[in-house]
């Protein structure tokens, strides 16, 4: 194996890859070293939809100029394949955000019928917003009967069949009529995801240009749909996130604690857990087994989520999920769905830690299956709890937890952005959208996505964002890459003098926030269509999302969910850069759909680039571009009022 | 550092809400829930509780809830390493401490009622003045509508001394600020420092002493509150209008002189909701992104020669001085300020010689432009405390000049000798006084400077409508009188002229937006024979308003085709007030007050109401505090109908209007007059005597009733029926 320090910059991580290797244990860092990914099917331009293939259509090499591109045994081109390829991946992505949704509309539904004890509206205010975005009544109804046509409506969502997405209502009006023109506004979230299997079965649409334009369809009914569906009524049942301090890395995990590590996606179990978790009956039991109490920590994007409504610590990203297991110290690994490596019983056969799956939609051999339910959640809550508790004493003898944890800020919804800026009673996003058009912030990224094994660890997400406040231009992320910069520090106030631009850094001192936003899990990412969409309707940026000088990235991404919200960014209007690799390379005419003429579409487009620092001046250089275009790239001339001029100004 | 000011302030809050809290329960315990309480003279309850919060604080125990609210927005302490946001909830105790402020502030008025004069001036043993009461505030009001005041200075502390507080006062009165004072830095106040220089305060000269403590900075605060209830239309709890309204208009700034203390931040923070920023002198941290003010939110360390610069510019607000060679200050500030006693050195007219004023239009070679003749003895030829005759003889001349813009100029005059530096200016035509205090003459003013002001600022304001002018100033008793005569011919024929112009002569009216610097939804429509409801503007003022200024707020109507002959009401007028106010308001009449009645900014010098049970209709001016009969005080009126509302029921009209002919005569008219204030049907005695002549009822007056006879409809209908008031006999006035 290659020198561990080269496998991450995170120290902590470093030190558990070494340890594992010494304690003879495989890890997700070993494999990628022995094996390499499949140079097509890499490239997007492997099609094995039916049974005459797998065809394999790589570019002819350069002396075989003359010949022309292979295809199919159907006749299918390397575009035809790379598309239905990409698409396929936006379909499973927007599947994976979506039925996350659908299990949380379910829950809501069961909690509004009594059917589901412990849960409740935690955000009575947010209830409202939804239910006015829905067209439900308020007025003096109770609660429950609105909160009861709000599950409806919201459950009804994934199986419409005809009309629009209600939360499509909630773009920018331009963005709105713009999807209607291009007939990608979508209807039911299910639908679009089936639609994508069935048109990229073998012998029905072969346009790679109508196969995006589906793919766009079903990504905004993930980030417009499913996604923001799912954020919603999170917030509701569990409250809307407000600035909270935390703690990161594998330092988090305590030796004389019971070390209880959820890992996954959903809230909805772990909510639960943070409250069994603090029952006196289970820490006298904690107690009992000799250890001073329990300790709950999060990896993925589960532990986002508690600690953004709890300020529960959080252990590590998607690549530390083993070697939280290899330091000895985890009692038990609660998992739901997602990023969930298969490896995970493999490596806590090595230690005591035992790895529970509590999802009927994922199971691992080799695992616990203590399966959750939200008619019995805190049953099941306990149970787990339990198992953890009593596994304690099991503690092997090769216990090391890294020293390393790092405070951090979180909690920053667009709701809690726009309250941040001016207070109860001035709230707004005009202070941000004023110093957005004073050159003191120089736009706004969103950089977000997973870890990569076949890149350094968190370096990509730490060197980017880093080039990116020292430019001024302001961060928001979320999921993997905001742990890896919370890791380096940079989700502190106090980062905003060692790193940010003078601009940025005087935005951030003013307010009191860090320059780099954690703004939740990576189903939250529709909190940052929200607050583009804020920015937007406040004025002075333009019209549309499309206008606003603004980027995102996803510099290690892996998951088909990145590609779906990276898909949803761009149809959004939003310039979106990946990194690591690209998978329709094998496609120069399709790659080039997407990086250019999408544009032309969607006002938004791709761009690939693996180095972060190169991929960091393409965002910058795109937020110049609109800088320019809306006339704010040059510093103005402060404006005096005088009485006429206060004539001319619009009634408040 | 944001940070330090945010965590100052929280702290300061905390000690403002907790000081507001002990006396609270000292009260309680003393006085009981039930006690009353509130500031003197106000329909606005505690102003910014109530503006924000939409609480009404009318007892001791209403207070309570207020302070829980106060608890609620104080955030925790902000931490020293890895702190969480702390703007916001900073703001958020800078509104807490208002709150908490004006409870401290209530409950000094009734432990202490004559702890503040509660009135317009200092008195010889108090120069506080506490909370200014509804009157004040429409008066002034009017001046921040207009555009003769911006905004204010809201001063916290006090100067390194008595001369550099007296020079920024005077600049700041020189760009026609209100100057607000509050607190003390190192035993000393700014207001104390300008009586001590010699500085007349008082609301007359815009410098406002309104309380000792800090805790009066609320009143500043409760002020801005108000001018958007009255003038903008926002209602209470409305709080973002509120404060997004006095962000954009009302140019208002803080500027701590002194030591900052933790309670002056939370004040601060208090203010940067409004949108006003800090401008200090000291070296405190500095906070320049903008974004909840226009532009930065504290500045500070500014030297004290050019801190009013550095404030108006922090604060956006474009100030056009008016260049006049003259040797004192000048400027509106200046227009209240008294000349009395032992400092007058010359006094002309008001009884004690013959005074008169008297513009006229010449042909172009008669006049030589800016020229300036003083016939007779100038000040320097007299003694101090002498008295003279004078006649001020402006001649114009021009191709757009009219001879119905005489009047107009002419009563500039007043204003224009006001606004200087110890002159003081009262009447005008032959009923004109004058008096130059010792001061100005030391500084070098003469009578000359009569005429250099009057030419330099009428050409300014007025150029448009005229290419010379020339001032001649008499000082001799004959010639004087000889002019006087003249003119005494001139002013009989104009009021003959103006008398006779009725609505029906002319086919275009004008509009008047120039309150929608404030009123946004408002438009006025001013007729010969419906004057604006200010009283500042009629038909003829317009007309050469728009002459003057084409693009400004004052544009002709055609009135185009007549709808409603009874009522008044004309197709070009609607078209042009749909436009005019937003598509607020489609449409009103001009001679209801039952209909669809005009809308008013809530800067109308009278507001009329229907009485019912007498079947006529009262009218009171906003001087009267009183209650009336239609069971509302002015204040609470002007709050009920401003805003550009159209109420039926309620119109606003000026005192003028009164006695014109097209006065609610859709309604029937003068008539239906039953009660007035005292006061007002003296004011406009004559002119009331001989429109009741005209209507054939001579007595008329003498049935109208005021506050001696009731403020009840059931007190004064048994008068009015012993009065055989014509009201009681006609048709029923609702319909």
């Amino acid at each position: 194996m290659t020198d561990p320090e080269e496998k991450s910059i995170d120290s902590a991580s470093v030190k558990m890859i070494k340890k594992a290797a010494a304690d003879g244990v495989s890890t997700v860092f070993d494999r990628a070293e022995a094996i390499k990914p499949c140079p097509i099917g890499s490239q997007g331009i492997c099609c094995k939809n039916c049974g005459m293939g797998p065809c394999r259509l790589p570019a002819p090499k350069k002396k075989d100029e003359e010949k022309a591109p292979r295809r199919g045994l159907c006749g299918a081109t390397p575009e035809t394949v790379a598309a239905r390829n990409f698409i396929r991946m936006i379909a499973g992505g927007a599947a994976a955000h979506s039925d996350h949704a659908r299990g949380v509309a379910e829950t809501f539904l069961a909690m509004v019928k009594g059917e589901a004890p412990g849960y409740g509206i935690k955000d009575e205010q947010k209830l409202f917003q939804v239910a006015l975005d829905f067209g439900v009544e308020i007025g003096d109804r109770d609660i429950m009967e609105i909160a009861r046509d709000v599950g409806e409506i919201a459950l009804a969502e994934f199986s419409r069949q005809d009309g629009e997405l209600q939360f499509l209502k909630r773009a920018p009006l331009n963005r709105q009529k713009l999807w209607k023109e291009k007939g990608i506004a979508p209807r039911g979230v299910d639908r679009e995801i089936v639609e994508i299997m069935h048109r990229t079965h073998m012998g029905v649409d072969q346009d790679y240009k109508n196969l995006l334009l589906q793919g766009t369809r079903a990504a905004i009914a993930d980030g417009w749909g499913g996604s923001m569906i799912a954020t919603e009524l999170q917030d509701i049942m569990f409250g809307t996130p407000v600035p909270i301090l935390g703690k990161v890395n594998l330092g988090v995990l305590k030796k004389d604690e019971v070390n209880l590590i959820i890992h996954g996606h959903e809230p909805l179990l772990s909510e639960m857990i943070v409250i069994a978790a603090q029952d006196a009956e289970m820490i006298d039991l904690a107690k009992a087994k000799g250890a001073k109490g329990i300790n709950l920590a999060g990896i993925c994007c589960t532990a986002n989520e508690i600690l953004m409504r709890h300020g529960i610590p959080l252990a590590g990203n998607m690549l530390q999920q083993e070697l939280a297991i290899v330091t000895g110290a985890v009692d038990a690994m609660i998992v739901d769905i997602q990023c969930i490596m298969q490896s995970l019983p493999d490596v806590a056969q090595c230690y005591h830690t035992k790895v529970l799956t509590t999802s009927p939609k994922a199971k691992i051999p080799g695992a616990i299956h203590i399966e959750f339910s939200e008619h019995n959640a805190m049953e099941s809550a306990r149970a787990i709890v339990k198992t953890a508790i009593e596994n304690y004493p099991n503690r092997p003898p090769n216990i090391e937890i890294p020293d390393e944890e790092f405070d951090l800020v979180a909690g920053f919804s667009h709701e809690t952005i726009n309250y941040l800026l001016g207070g109860i009673y001035r709230a707004s996003y005009r202070p941000l959208n004023d110093n957005i058009i004073n050159g003191r912030i120089r736009g706004i990224a969103g950089v977000v996505g997973c870890n990569n094994a076949r890149v350094r660890h968190d370096d990509a997400h730490v060197t980017m964002v880093k080039e990116l406040i020292k430019n001024d231009v302001i961060v928001l992320q979320t999921g993997c890459s905001a742990m890896a910069c919370a890791k380096a520090g940079l989700l502190t106030p106090e980062a905003a003098r060692e790193f940010a631009g003078e601009g940025l850094f005087s935005v951030c001192e003013t307010v009191g926030i860090p320059p780099v936003l954690h703004v939740g899990s990576c189903v939250d990412n529709s909190r940052i269509l929200m607050a583009a969409t804020a920015v937007v309707k406040d004025g002075g940026l333009g019209d549309d999302i499309s206008d606003l000088p603004a980027a995102g990235a996803a510099p290690e991404w892996m998951s088909e969910k990145a590609i779906a919200i990276g898909h949803y960014f761009v149809s959004s209007g939003v310039f979106t850069v990946f990194g690591v690799t690209w998978p329709t390379i094998g496609s120069e005419e399709l790659t080039n759909c997407l990086f250019k003429e999408f544009e032309g579409i969607t006002g938004g487009m791709w761009a690939f680039e693996p180095d972060p620092i190169k991929a960091a001046h393409l965002m910058i250089d795109h937020i110049d571009t609109k800088r320019k275009a809306l006339g704010i790239d040059k510093a103005r001339e402060r404006i005096l009022y005088d009485m006429a001029m206060r004539r001319e100004l619009e009634a408040v | 550092m944001s940070k330090i000011i945010a965590s100052a302030a929280i702290r300061g809050a905390h000690r403002i809400v907790g000081r507001a809290e002990e006396k609270w329960k000292e009260a309680m315990d003393r006085r009981g829930p039930h006690e009353p309480v509130g500031f003197p003279n106000t329909a606005y309850y505690l102003p910014v509780i109530y503006g924000i919060t939409g609480m009404k604080v009318e007892k001791l125990g209403d207070m309570e809830p207020v302070l829980h609210r106060c608890k609620s927005l104080l955030p925790p302490m902000v931490r020293e390493k890895i702190c969480l946001p702390y703007l916001a909830p900073a703001l958020d105790a800078g509104m807490a401490t208002f709150f908490a402020e004006e409870i401290i502030e209530a409950i000094r008025y009734i432990e202490d009622p004559n702890f503040y004069t509660k009135q317009e001036d200092p008195t010889d043993d108090n120069i506080w003045l506490g909370a200014a009461d509804d009157i004040i505030l429409r008066k002034r009001g009017i001046e921040f509508v207009d555009g003769t005041a911006p905004g204010f200075a809201a001063i916290l502390g006090a100067a390194p001394n008595p001369e550099i507080a007296k020079s920024i006062a005077q600049e700041l009165q020189e760009k026609n600020l209100y100057v607000f004072m509050h607190a003390e830095h190192d035993g000393k106040r700014f207001s104390e420092q300008l009586i001590e220089a010699g500085v007349q305060i008082g609301w007359p000269t815009r410098l406002v002493s309104f309380g000792p403590d800090i805790t009066s900075a609320v009143f500043a605060a409760g002020f801005a509150i108000r001018v958007s209830f009255s003038f903008g239309g926002v209602g209470p709890g409305e709080f973002r209008k509120h404060l997004v309204y006095n962000k954009d208009r009302t140019f208002a700034f803080a500027m701590p002189l002194g030591y900052v203390t933790d309670e002056w931040y939370a004040n601060a923070l208090g203010c940067v909701n409004f949108g006003f920023p800090t401008i200090a002198d000291t070296p405190i941290p500095e906070v320049l992104p903008t974004g909840i003010c226009t532009y930065e939110h504290v500045v500070s360390g500014v030297p004290h020669d050019q801190i009013v610069a550095k404030a108006v510019e922090v604060r956006g607000l474009k100030v056009t001085v008016a260049e006049v060679p003259v040797p004192v200050a000048y400027g509106a500030a200046f227009e209240g300020e008294r000349v009395r006693g032992e400092d007058i050195y010359l006094e002309c007219g008001g009884g004690r010689t013959p005074m008169v004023e008297w513009t006229t239009s010449k042909r172009m070679e008669e006049v030589d432009d800016g020229k300036i003749e003083v016939v007779g003895p100038e000040i320097t030829d007299v003694q101090p405390g002498s008295q003279l005759p004078l006649a001020i003889a402006v001649e114009v001349a021009g191709r757009e000049m009219q001879e119905d813009y005489e009047p107009i100029l002419e009563r500039q005059i007043h204003h224009l000798i006001n606004y200087a530096q110890g002159a003081m200016h009262i009447g005008q035509r032959d009923i004109a006084w004058l008096r130059v205090s010792k001061g100005a003459v030391e500084k070098g003013f003469r009578l000359s400077h009569i005429g250099s002001i009057l030419h330099a600022k009428l050409h300014q304001d007025f150029g448009r409508i005229f290419d010379k002018l020339q001032v001649r100033i008499y000082t001799t008793e004959d010639k004087v009188r000889e002019i006087v005569e003249k003119a005494r011919g001139v002013y009989a024929a104009r009021d003959v002229r103006i008398e006779g112009m009725t609505d029906e002569s002319v086919e275009t009216y004008y509009s008047c937006t120039l309150c929608q610097s404030f009123a946004p939804g408002h438009c006025c429509m001013v007729s010969p024979e419906r004057t604006g409801l200010c009283g500042s503007y009629n038909w003829m003022d317009c007309k050469a308003s728009y002459e003057i200024n084409p693009t400004g707020p004052n544009q002709p109507v055609e009135k185009g085709q007549c709808i409603d002959p009874k009522f008044g009401q004309w197709k070009g007028v609607n078209e042009f007030i749909y436009k005019a106010t937003r598509q607020k308001i489609d449409h009103y009449n001009f001679y209801s007050i039952v209909y669809d009645p005009m809308t008013t900014c809530g800067c109308c010098e009278c507001i009329a109401a229907i009485l019912p049970m007498c079947n006529g209709v009262m009218t009171v001016n906003r001087e009267y505090t009183g209650d009336t009969p239609c069971g509302m005080p002015f204040t609470t009126l002007a709050g009920t109908i401003g805003g550009g509302l159209s109420t039926p029921g309620f119109v606003g009209h000026s005192k003028y209007g009164i006695c014109q002919r097209k006065f609610i005569i859709g309604d029937g008219g003068i008539k239906r007059m039953v009660w007035m204030p005292k006061t007002l049907k003296e004011e406009i005695a004559q002119r009331l005597k001989d429109r009741s002549e005209e209507i054939g009822i001579p007595n008329f007056p003498d049935m109208i009733a005021d506050e001696t006879i009731g403020t009840t409809e059931e007190e004064i209908l048994p008068w009015l029926q012993e009065k055989k008031h014509p009201a009681l006999e006609m048709e029923p006035i609702l319909g």
